[in-house]
């Protein structure tokens, strides 16, 4: 296998050099921030062009990350999914538990190189913030993080590692006091402190060049498992799938595949209660094009053009926008969506950690659960690849309120995920429940 | 029926043979109510303003502090729509006669649809339009809409603007030039500095339209530093501050009144 694992878009036919992915992306930002965004994509384009660039970020990818991730065959949780093949894709194996360490050191080593001393990001799981403040830990840089004040508690595992890490964690208490508000909070620092702050944007959303340099990023996931799965089974999947919150891990995954028209693209989204129920955060399948965090994209919102509040169980999902390119795929058709309810991402988080002793992030089961009914659609001769974007350490808490595990619960009466049969029918009943569209 | 951008610049050309800077007054509408908004805004243009900015408040406003990230949020709750601004728009401006301007981030106007948009602030007499997240590279579609509709398109530029930039946007733009005096969001600072001279200084040399300064100005003496340099002083945070310190509505126009008085007086003496 190649040891090179910085691998921007060779393409180079998307995004154009005003940082559009057909109709969506761009830069919408205030003049204030202007020359920082230029900067950074200035720095990028130095940076793709000089080897030693690509020689430290390698390095710190295969002997800190420690990559390649494992590719996992799961045949007993695919025993749930109509007999299709399944392997995990296993970015919760990198250094601090998920995909965002990717991007991360690739944006830390920017900022060493324009010179910048202090970094701010935002988060909504924590992942990408666990992420940024190992990085600043690793680089000596300066570190702040906004996080919505609802996700510091239900997150609080992370809260505690970032602060063991030397962040200053600031919980943010406007709007919905979500990921969304996190970003706003993160847009008014960069603003007031932009001349030795670099904002280390964690998702392929926000104004050009983040969806792509963050993208490029991540591309590796793709790639290698592309050529994990050619290894293994000899051809390439039926699909390859992911969750989409901002959609950083599925576009890394997705990306390799885009020149291979037979592999279907599927994201998924998270779905909450339920499409019918407005309380959801399936910005792609409910949403409209607008104007949110410096980019045209897909977002949730009303007639007048506010922001609707998103929901999801799921902290890392729960954002009311997505990244540009997504929205682009959707509408050349080569990537679809489906919304994935908070009840099936649970179910099928409780099925992974039962039959293959792997317990995803609540984000990544969302997943999950779309693979058990894309595998039901295949049959057995489909070979699915799905994204294990990241771990559910951070979640065992949400979890255990959510299955009554804690010792003062009552027991769980449904608690027999091995029975594929039983555990189909609450699927098939999840689905009826949320009817989701699938979008072409 | 055409905008007020001819209204706008007369008013400014009116204050520069006085020998003064103009008073510029922010408030968002529909707080703290639709009502209460409009009165709120004419105690300003009563007390001495001698524009308007009036907010389209935003779920997500991120270049505001949290003052008028306050007000814009009592006013969402409230129930303000895109139709409660305009009403509000053209209320103050047929009761005042002064030009009114409509400060919004992009996504609502982009949403409603430019052209209606344009078409609705030009009817209810507005005179143009502050849009602080899109950059001049984003705005042609607006600038068609705002010249066929007679609004003047009034961007921004920072302290971090570079001259061959400032040369771009202010090209783009009419009405005036929105200096921001400092980097960093809507909110009240103890000085304006250095920084906001400079780069008034730096704007005039790449046009003749006037140059307004805003971001931190909150009091009659800053207003007097900043209308030493330049043509117009954009206060809005302070008279957001008094409305949301009062202990009623009442009491909250007579502070903005007087707010808007004593700055008056501060225009009008240049440090």
């Amino acid at each position: 296998m190649s040891s090179d694992f910085f691998i921007p878009d060779p393409e180079g036919h998307v995004p154009s050099t005003e940082g559009y992915f057909g109709a969506f992306g761009g830069r919408f930002i205030p003049e204030a921030l202007v020359a920082a965004v230029e900067e950074v994509a200035a720095e990028y384009e130095k940076a793709k062009a000089d080897p030693s660039f690509a020689a430290e970020l390698n390095d710190l990818m295969v002997n800190y990350t420690g990559r390649p991730s494992a590719l996992t065959e799961v045949p007993r949780f695919a025993e749930h999914a109509g007999g299709a093949r399944i392997f995990l894709k296993r970015e919760d194996l990198n250094h601090t538990g998920s995909h965002k360490i990717n991007n991360v050191l690739g944006q830390a080593l920017l900022t060493k190189r324009m010179g910048k001393t202090r970094v701010i990001a935002e988060t909504g799981a924590g992942q990408h913030g666990v992420a940024t403040a190992t990085a600043c830990a690793l680089f000596g840089l300066d570190c702040t993080v906004y996080m919505g004040e609802i996700d510091t508690e239900r997150q609080a595992l992370n809260v505690a590692r970032m602060r063991m890490l030397g962040a200053e964690v600031i919980a943010v208490k406007s709007g919905s006091r979500t990921l969304k508000d996190a970003i706003n909070e993160a847009f008014r620092d960069w603003v007031a402190n932009v001349d030795h702050t670099h904002y280390l944007f964690g998702t392929v959303a926000g104004p050009h060049p983040f969806p792509a340099l963050v993208r490029d990023f991540h591309r590796v996931i793709g790639v290698e498992a592309r050529r994990q799965l050619l290894e293994r089974t000899g051809r390439l999947p039926d699909a390859a799938i992911a969750c989409v919150g901002g959609g950083s891990n599925a576009i890394g995954l997705f990306h390799a595949f885009l020149p291979d028209t037979d592999v279907r693209l599927i994201g998924c989204e998270p779905g909450g209660h339920g499409i019918t129920t407005g309380e959801h955060a399936a910005t792609l399948t409910a949403g409209t094009p607008g104007i949110l965090h410096g980019s045209r994209s897909y977002v949730l919102q009303d007639a007048d053009g506010q922001i609707t509040e998103p929901y999801s169980i799921s902290a890392g999902l729960d954002y009311p926008g997505i990244g540009p390119e997504h929205a682009y795929l959707k509408d050349i058709g080569r990537a679809e969506y489906r919304a994935v309810t908070d009840d099936e991402a649970m179910r099928a988080l409780r099925l992974l950690s039962r039959t293959e002793g792997v317990i995803p992030a609540i984000e990544s089961a969302h997943a999950l659960a779309g693979a058990l009914r894309v595998g039901q659609e295949l049959g057995e001769d489909g070979l699915l690849l799905v994204n294990l974007s990241g771990r559910g350490d951070k979640d065992m808490d949400t979890a255990a309120r959510y299955f009554g595990l804690y010792d003062s619960d009552p027991a769980d009466p449904t608690d027999r995920p091995d029975q594929p049969d039983q555990t189909r029918q609450a699927e098939r009943a999840g689905q009826s429940e949320t009817n989701p569209e699938r979008v072409k | 029926m055409s905008g007020n951008i001819e209204l706008l610049s007369q008013v400014l050309a009116t204050a520069k043979t006085e020998g003064r800077a103009a008073l510029v007054g922010y408030l968002p509408a529909g707080f703290p109510t639709v009502d209460g908004g409009v009165r709120a805004i004419r105690a300003m243009v009563e007390g001495g303003c001698d524009i308007i900015e009036v907010g389209l408040p935003h779920s997500d406003p991120v270049l505001d502090g949290p003052v008028i990230q306050t007000a814009d949020d009592i006013a969402l709750r409230g129930g303000v729509k895109i139709s409660d601004v305009m009403d509000t728009i053209r209320e103050v401006h047929t009761a005042t006669g002064a030009p009114v301007l409509c400060m919004t981030y992009w996504n609502p106007v982009d949403r409603y649809g430019v052209e209606r948009f344009a078409a609705d602030l030009a009817a209810a007499g507005g005179a143009g339009c502050i849009l602080p997240d899109l950059p001049v590279e984003e705005s042609e579609v607006w600038r068609k809409a705002a010249e066929l509709h007679g609004l003047a398109t009034v961007f921004v530029v920072a302290p971090s603007s570079r001259d061959d930039r400032l040369a771009r946007i202010t090209a783009a733009g009419s009405g005036f030039v929105y200096a921001a005096s400092l980097m960093g969001v809507t909110g009240t600072r103890e000085s304006v500095g250095r920084q906001a001279q400079d780069l008034v200084e730096r704007t005039r040399t790449t046009t003749e339209l006037p140059v307004c300064v805003g971001l931190g100005v909150s009091n009659p003496e800053q207003a007097a530093e900043v209308a030493g340099f330049a043509d117009g002083v954009i206060v809005g945070s302070a008279f957001v501050k008094r409305l949301l310190d009062a202990p009623d509505l009442e009491s909250g126009l007579t502070a903005v009144s007087a707010l808007a008085g004593d700055l008056a007086k501060g225009v009008r003496k240049r440090a």
